[in-house]
């Protein structure tokens, strides 16, 4: 074995905790969106179109989760008032 | 005050059932009464790891369905007499717990010890969620490897989605216990290292446990490490495990086995 073969063994744990790094930061993400998001935008889309007509697929729910705190993003469009007297 | 504590990991093979035993015989040794619950339904194996095995007649099943009285499935250790072991059922599945008869029996638990330690199946299916289900806190087993922190990430997930504390959005308080680790192989870049972990998983340390021959043969004895080699690294380990679990504050080591060249020089045992 070469002597950079040789370091490369040695030293897999970097390697691995990059790898973790890396792939926990994914799983955190897709798990928590999977499961947190969906219900959050099912439950906004209830409440917002109790008052307002809104299209389903205008309405968007963002989570950013970061070391210490996490954000959470709604985006919602709905038609106004003005537009929809103009259908009517 | 009654304290349930959930001993958890995803990933099976890692300690779960060794720590149970070693923690809750640490914990009974200090004069406090404590019960190691068998969550593994099907898989039981916590009975064989504190030398129960043929002692066992009923099981968490009976009880959770409410055929036996909690009375006649505990099984009072043999060397430490305010040890407890509820077993599992070897025969059925997990299926056979139900949510309202775990509660109830962790209720009547809840009674009679003042610690309740809940050795969890591997894996985050039904089983695994209903040992976590009550708890006051959790320990999650992890060993220095990828795989490992891989599952307990997931875990604390869980534990922080699935559990009664959870949904009453409280705080479950988490402890991390690594187990197995060679502070020699990581000192040489083989093995994550402690930091490499925490900061990954970041939840607090309770305990490192060095790998260690002595956590083996106690399990080909039947007798929990903290019994059986009560001055041995790992036991000394656990025992530290066990103090902070109870809210002592003990500097972090890792404790060895290895002898210094003195010691060696007079044959004495390193402390």
């Amino acid at each position: 074995m070469s002597f950079f073969g040789f370091m490369r063994r040695r030293n897999s744990a970097p390697v691995a905790r990059e790898r973790l790094q890396i792939l926990l930061e994914y799983e955190r993400r897709i798990i928590s969106q999977s499961d947190l998001v969906a219900v959050l935008r099912q439950e906004i889309l209830a409440v917002v179109s109790r008052h307002v007509s809104v299209d389903p697929d205008k309405v968007q729910v963002k989570v950013d989760r970061g070391a210490k705190v996490s954000t959470l993003e709604v985006d919602i469009e709905f038609p106004n008032a003005g537009a929809n007297a103009a259908h009517a | 005050m009654a304290k349930v504590i959930v001993v958890t990991s995803g990933k099976g093979g890692v300690g779960k059932t060794t720590s149970t035993a070693a923690l809750g015989a640490a914990l009974a040794q200090t004069g406090k009464s404590v019960v190691v619950v068998d969550f593994d339904v099907g898989l039981r194996n916590l009975d064989l790891v504190m030398g129960a095995e043929r002692r066992v007649v009923y099981d968490l099943i009976n009880v959770v369905q409410g055929t036996i009285k909690l009375s006649q499935a505990l099984i009072r250790d043999k060397r430490v007499e305010t040890l407890y072991l509820l077993p599992a059922s070897q025969t059925r599945d997990k299926d056979a717990l139900t949510e309202d008869g775990v509660a109830r029996v962790i209720g009547e638990l809840r009674e009679k010890f003042d610690w309740v330690l809940c050795d969890s199946p591997a894996g985050i299916e039904r089983g695994a969620t209903l040992a976590m289900r009550h708890a006051d806190a959790a320990i999650i087993v992890t060993n220095p490897e990828v795989s490992s922190v891989r599952d307990s990430d997931r875990i604390i997930g869980l534990l922080d989605s699935k559990t009664e504390k959870a949904e009453k959005g409280e705080n479950m308080p988490k402890h991390l216990l690594i187990a197995r680790y060679d502070a020699g192989r990581a000192a040489r870049g083989e093995m994550l290292n402690i930091e490499d972990v925490l900061e990954i998983l970041s939840i607090p340390l309770i305990g490192i446990i060095p790998e260690s021959e002595d956590v083996l043969r106690a399990s080909n004895l039947g007798s929990p490490v903290t019994i059986s080699s009560v001055q041995s690294a790992a036991a000394r380990a656990y025992q530290a495990a066990a103090r902070r679990l109870c809210g002592e504050e003990i500097e972090m080591t890792i404790p060895s086995d290895r002898k210094g060249l003195l010691n060696r020089l007079f044959g004495r045992r390193a402390a």
